[in-house]
């Protein structure tokens, strides 16, 4: 029995991983959100929205690493992450305004939006592939380490390793930054409020003469940052591949479900749990236990719930239990 | 059918005849087959989308799940396996649903409250490691029989037909499950739990190896009845005489042979579907059903029970897809997991439904055959282009880049025919009556 190592196995391979995952889910979710609050539909287009954004991230990154500019310890990625965020918010306001504002005005019914939203993501994923194509890229300046797993070893004196990822670290780091801003924004700005009272009641918000185009807009520009923001944290931390990034789509709206659709602390703590329950389940415990128990009850097989290709059956569990016993969400949001 | 309904459909065949005339009639055939089992799918998705406004993004998974049934049908049984570990699995399995209807007959019986809570995450967890505890050891044990050919318990070896209403009843179950659960709550959670189901269905095909060998595929699979083998038609005097008397090439005249069977086949399918529910939208029930669809605050204060009507046709639809996904796998004679992509399988039908026209079954059908046509017409057209317009430039990555770009291009055509058709055209070609 060793319960040191096992706390440190444990953080190495779950604490760290999942908290890094569940920050860029979190962030996703936000979007969702945001988009479901004030405009009231889900949008299929927002895991393509979070690939264009990282794609003009990464290929800003690739001409500046091309020009020998670097960011001291941080990637690269970080500066070239505000062009990505604009490219974003500039695709959005021209789909918004193409697209989206005829069926506002029309007032059509959400499901009609949802289709709308599934055009755009064809549009989007067709610009993404077309211009970088369809396979894995790398963006990240090599592998870089807060403290890798030698290091610590050598400083602890321990058997096991714990190694955190400069991309990880980065990851957290951004997404506290990212959420203090926009809670700040939403509950201290005039803009913010507005947007908190249109979400609530729109006839009401019109009547006290908040303008609703710009709520939409200020809406758009918010989802575009969070989205290039996500995918720029998720490519940096594993790899970029456009197919993926519409796969995600499936745990950011298990996130934003779960925690409740239109509350942004609620896509926090749903984006957690996502990520949280998926590393949990498909992790094989067989090292952790090792330590933990005594000899004689150490695990022989590998102790894996699942096995990792089934991390979308988690999400869609969680999401099938909440549909079923709060279809409002952790956080009340709207049902 | 009005004349200019008629008028489409023959523009659609033309379509047909010239690819035939200028490319082959080979390639004709294969895409017009495709087309037709698309078609059926665009029909399911109208039944569900026409009738009911429910919104499936699950098609993929329908689709796949009826190819499973063409498996677990006519693939040849492997005896070995299903010594090794065939009736421990269905064991396994039988108890993992004991489980689960155990838990939701708990779930009702007892009283709100922790101890409630608490029972059930003690039978869920102890039903879950018995469940790995029986199934890992046969499952492992089934792979084990010569991974190389087979590591399966294959199928049942009966007639490829047959599976083609088995397909139907294994989507219908799923959707049921998942209907159940979405459907009576806001539009869009069916929307992303379908989108989820058909995620994991593929995922169960690629990693479930006893099952139908996930990512090694099932190939060689039986056709369907009347459809014959090439090389046996080849081979055949009466073929081979036939083929002098009408000189053509009996290589060629063969694989058109199979072709035409197999697309009259699915024709005679798509037909009889398609009067199946032009009866059923005539009737009572369809007038119900667009009510509900029209009004459902209205239709439940008439008596109806919305979410029940819902259920119903969303089972009904999903039905059709399956079947349409068995007929694609007994097509192929081959199922290949990693071949099924949602933007193939979930949203060009919808592109077909809606550019077809939603609420209408033979919008639906013509919208498959048109955008069916166009997506694989593209295929094999669409790297010729390029390479003709790129002809002039100089070997390099952005030739390369751009030559293989012209697959993606089809993704953002339909994108933007699918946003001008919503936007200019909602009701598409052939509009509701």
């Amino acid at each position: 029995m060793d319960l040191v190592n096992a706390l440190v196995v444990f953080a190495n391979f779950v604490l760290i991983p999942a908290t890094a995952y569940g920050a860029q889910l979190a962030l996703g979710a936000l979007g969702v959100t945001l988009i479901y609050g004030i405009l009231r539909f889900s949008n299929f287009a927002h895991g393509d929205t979070m690939a264009f954004g990282t794609m003009v991230t990464i290929l800003c990154t690739w001409g500046l690493q091309a020009l020998g500019v670097s960011f001291g310890p941080l990637p690269t990625a970080l500066l070239a992450l505000p062009i990505g965020i604009a490219a974003t918010a500039a695709l959005v306001l021209g789909t918004d305004r193409i697209v989206y504002r005829f069926y506002r005005r029309q007032k059509a019914q959400p499901t009609i939006l949802v289709i709308v939203s599934l055009g755009v993501m064809f549009v989007m994923n067709g610009i993404v592939r077309l211009i970088i194509g369809v396979n894995d890229q790398n963006f990240s300046d090599g592998e870089r380490f807060v403290i890798t797993a030698r290091e610590f070893k050598a400083a602890t004196g321990l058997a096991e390793g714990l190694a955190i990822k400069t991309t990880q670290a980065v990851t957290v780091v951004a997404a506290i930054v990212v959420v203090a801003a926009l809670f700040w924004f939403l509950q201290r700005t005039r803009t913010g409020k507005s947007m908190r009272a249109f979400s609530d009641n729109e006839d009401l918000a019109l009547l006290s003469g908040i303008n609703p185009d710009r709520v939409v807009q200020i809406t758009w520009i918010l989802a575009a940052a969070l989205a290039a923001i996500a995918g720029v944290l998720y490519g940096l931390d594993k790899s970029f591949k456009p197919f993926t990034y519409f796969q995600l789509l499936l745990p950011i709206f298990a996130a934003a479900i779960v925690g409740g659709l239109g509350s942004p602390l609620g896509a926090i703590a749903g984006g957690f749990i996502i990520a949280f329950s998926e590393v949990f389940v498909t992790y094989a415990w067989k090292k952790v236990l090792g330590y933990a128990l005594p000899d004689a009850w150490a695990p022989e097989t590998l102790v894996q719930l699942l096995s990792t290709d089934y991390k979308f059956a988690v999400s869609f569990t969680i999401l099938i239990v909440v549909l079923l016993f709060m279809p409002t969400g952790l956080f009340r949001g709207k049902s | 059918m009005n004349m200019r309904n008629l008028m489409m459909f023959a523009g659609v065949a033309i379509l047909f005849v010239l690819t035939g005339i200028l490319q082959s009639w080979n390639l004709s055939l294969s895409i017009l087959n495709m087309a037709l089992l698309s078609a059926i799918m665009a029909l399911g998705v109208n039944i569900q989308w026409g009738y009911a406004g429910l919104f499936n993004t699950g098609v993929m998974g329908f689709t796949a799940l009826g190819g499973l049934a063409v498996v677990l049908v006519a693939a040849q049984p492997v005896p070995e396996a299903w010594r090794a570990g065939g009736p421990g699995v269905l064991l396994a399995l039988l108890v993992g649903a004991g489980v689960l209807a155990a838990a939701i007959a708990l779930h009702k019986r007892m009283p709100r409250g922790r101890m409630r809570t608490i029972t059930l995450l003690v039978v869920l967890t102890g039903g879950f490691f018995l469940f790995r505890a029986l199934f890992d050891t046969n499952a492992e044990a089934i792979e084990a029989v010569n991974p190389a050919t087979s590591g399966y318990m294959g199928g049942l070896g009966l007639p490829s037909l047959w599976a083609w209403p088995v397909g139907g009843v294994l989507a219908a179950a799923a959707a049921w499950g998942i209907g159940k659960t979405a459907l009576g709550l806001r539009s869009d959670y069916l929307a992303i739990a379908t989108l989820g189901i058909a995620e994991i269905i593929i995922s169960v095909l690629k990693n479930e190896d006893w099952l139908a060998r996930g990512v090694k595929n099932v190939i060689s699979l039986p056709r369907p009845w009347p459809v014959p083998y090439e090389v046996d038609l080849q081979q055949d005097p009466r073929f081979l005489q036939v083929a002098a008397e009408w000189g053509f090439d009996p290589v060629t005249g063969s694989s058109i042979l199979v072709k035409l069977l197999y697309g009259g086949l699915f024709v005679a399918v798509l037909l009889a579907l398609i009067w199946l529910s032009e009866r059923a939208l005539n009737a009572p029930w369809g007038r119900m059903m667009r009510a509900i669809r029209d009004n459902e605050v209205a239709a439940s204060a008439m008596g109806k029970d919305v979410t029940g009507r819902h259920l119903q046709v969303f089972v009904i639809g999903s039905a059709v897809i399956g079947i349409a996904g068995a007929m694609m796998t007994s097509m192929d004679t081959q199922l290949i997991p990693g071949t099924y992509n949602p933007l193939r399988f979930t949203f060009l039908v919808w592109v077909m439904v809606i550019v077809g026209g939603s609420g209408n079954n033979w919008g639906a059908v013509l919208g498959g055959l048109l955008v069916g046509w166009l997506w694989l017409i593209v295929e094999s057209l669409g790297p010729i282009v390029m390479s003709g317009v790129t002809a002039s430039m100089a070997d390099g990555p952005l030739k390369a880049h751009l030559v293989d770009s012209a697959q993606h291009m089809r993704l953002l055509t339909l994108g933007i025919v699918l946003l001008l058709v919503l936007r200019f055209s909602p009701r598409g070609l052939i509009p509701e009556k």
